[in-house]
């Protein structure tokens, strides 16, 4: 369906309609110290021809570096069919479609997205999707808090391994709202929390657990279910997608299984771009499905009996329930979803299942070179995916300095993340790092650590 | 044109209020409620032994083409609550003053029959709202 702007004419004729004479009329009752004509540091408009230049050296700028970080965001491969096919004009808005009789392509291509999400996290119903993993991360707290309504406490507790800007995030949408989100005790050895030093005094109404933690680790995922479920709390899972081609869905954690997952949707098919736009995606049980918010797409019957497809369930949501909704949360990401959607049918199970398997090689590749080099460990014991965090025997911002020189993006240092956590470095190889590239990566490692021009182990180490 | 039980008392909010013999108040929503609403798909019933206020929140009516909040008539406490309603919602559509009901209430006070609408006041409102 194209977009199609007002001609000028449009504009006349509807202001005509109203007996106004122009714009400006339409809005005079708004008082002028509450308008701003110009914005502070934004340059005037400039030709398609000169932006594209500005934004082409820009790019190049960025060089095209060896990239060695994760940390919730994934390079991986995209099949070129995945944009060709996003980007056609029958796929290409942002938003969700309302009138089912004009969108029935886009609200199919949803619907299969939400079959897609829902087998892939092992749970009932998925939304069409929410704007990122962080915020969908809080929604997800929210949801679980109106769900578990006889827990009155909003205490949700956040395992140490979920991801700290979904913390921050979080707070700042659901922090005001009665809810407090309070970290679980972590076991220094294996970073995951530790359950016998929860403080269990007043019941939480629902636990979050992320898998592979933020910090690479694996977190026993059915005894922490399980226990959540055993203190009354909800559980929420914060799940990397790829990883779930190997890893357990949450909808089978434990005895009864996570009852929300989320996550961020990136790896399936979305750019790196500099942050975004990326999506969330959120699934649940059946029985939770009107406390979830954003758009659902549910497939039903026409007259005719043939089947067809439309947004469903809309009761819970901003434009009816008002300020009762259950999210200010009324669009999705449609065209990052498009991608994923067509991402994963292009892959297919086997093919996500090679990605995953193929980046937990390269990173244990990776991490065997590494810490081989005397100076480098890993920070946790147990069982990794595509991610993992050494402790190195000296700061590692000067050490991330020396791999950018030689066109390396080394990883990302913890401690600007995880205070409590010294010279830590987080490294992820995914499938678009070959053995020679790996291998390049600590050879400079090596350089770095045995010449001690450049960085210096700490005196005590 | 509703049908309108005379034995009952009612709100502006179109919910009804029945005296039981036990002390105890049965609460729905009325005729008029669940024909605006159109066929009922979903009904969120508080829980048994919440506390209410009245004319505070206590339960939400879902059609398929809107929500609605249903009030507390009167302050009390939620003695029980139709769960057969969460199974077969157009219970309400079918029979609004009978297996429709939605909560019983054990009143906190006296009941104040001049803070509620007799069947003539609240056929009076649906007047003015035809009109």
């Amino acid at each position: 369906m194209p977009f199609i702007p007002h001609t000028k004419k449009d504009t006349e004729e509807m202001l005509d309609a109203i007996g106004v004479s122009d714009i400006e009329t339409l809005f005079d009752e708004i008082p002028d110290e509450l308008r701003i004509d110009s914005l502070a540091g934004v340059p005037d408009a400039l030709s398609e021809m000169h932006i594209t230049r500005l934004m082409r050296e820009r790019a190049e700028k960025d060089g095209a570096p060896l990239c060695f970080i994760g940390a919730g965001a994934y390079e991986h491969h995209i099949p070129t069919a995945v944009w060709d096919i996003a980007t056609r004009g029958e796929y290409y808005s942002a938003y969700t479609p309302y009138q089912a009789e004009a969108s029935q392509g886009t609200l199919q291509t949803i619907y299969e997205y939400q079959s897609m999400i829902t087998e892939l996290t092992g749970l009932d119903a998925s939304n069409a999707s929410l704007y990122d993993g962080a915020s969908g991360f809080a929604e997800a707290a929210l949801m679980a808090v109106r769900v578990n309504r006889k827990v009155k406490s909003g205490r949700v507790l956040v395992a140490p391994g979920v991801n700290p800007v979904y913390v921050k995030v979080a707070n700042a949408i659901a922090g005001r709202q009665g809810i407090t989100f309070e970290s679980l005790p972590a076991d220094p050895q294996t970073g995951n929390v530790e359950l016998e030093q929860v403080d269990d005094s007043c019941v939480p109404v629902a636990v979050v657990i992320q898998q592979p933690s933020f910090v690479g680790t694996l977190e026993d995922v059915d005894r922490l279910t399980d226990w959540a479920h055993a203190q009354g709390a909800l559980v929420v899972a914060v799940v990397n997608p790829t990883s779930l081609a190997l890893l357990k869905a949450p909808g089978h954690w434990g005895q009864q299984g996570a009852d929300v997952a989320s996550g961020e949707g990136q790896p399936l098919g979305v750019p790196l771009s500099s942050g975004g736009p990326y999506f969330g995606f959120m699934t649940c049980k059946q029985k939770h499905i009107r406390q979830m918010p954003g758009r659902i797409v549910g497939r039903t019957t026409d007259l005719d009996g043939d089947p067809g497809f439309s947004l469903t369930l809309q009761a819970r949501e901003q434009h009816i329930r008002r300020s009762k909704a259950t999210s200010n949360i009324c669009t999705n990401q449609g065209l990052m979803v498009t991608a994923a959607t067509i991402y994963m049918a292009l892959l297919g199970y086997e093919g996500l299942a090679r990605v995953a398997a193929r980046s937990h090689q390269n990173t244990a590749r990776l991490i065997d070179g590494l810490c081989a080099i005397d100076g480098i460990e890993r920070l946790y014991e147990g069982p990794y995916f595509h991610e993992v965090a050494l402790r190195l025997d000296r700061p590692v911002a000067p050490v991330l300095e020396a791999l950018a020189a030689r066109d390396i993006l080394g990883g990302l240092d913890l401690s600007a993340y995880c205070p409590d956590i010294e010279d830590a470095l987080l490294v992820c190889a995914t499938e678009t790092k070959t053995d020679e590239d790996i291998d390049a990566y600590i050879s400079a490692m090596q350089d770095i650590f045995h010449s001690r021009s450049q960085t210096q182990p700490r005196k005590s180490a | 044109m509703s049908e309108m039980p005379g034995d009952l008392l009612y709100t502006k909010e179109h919910e009804w209020l029945r005296r039981e013999d036990d002390g105890s108040v049965t609460v729905g929503i009325t005729d008029h409620a669940q024909t605006a609403l159109g066929d009922l798909v979903y009904v969120e019933l508080p829980e048994q032994g919440m506390d209410l206020d009245a004319e505070g929140e206590m339960a939400v009516v879902e059609s398929v083409k809107a929500a609605s909040d249903v009030y507390a008539p009167i302050s009390g406490t939620v003695e029980a609550v139709n769960e057969t309603l969460a199974d077969d919602p157009e219970r309400i559509n079918s029979d609004p003053y009978g297996d429709g009901w939605i909560v019983r209430i054990r009143p906190a006070d006296a009941i104040d029959e001049s803070e509620l609408m007799s069947p003539d006041d609240y056929q009076a409102l649906l007047d003015e709202l035809d009109a």
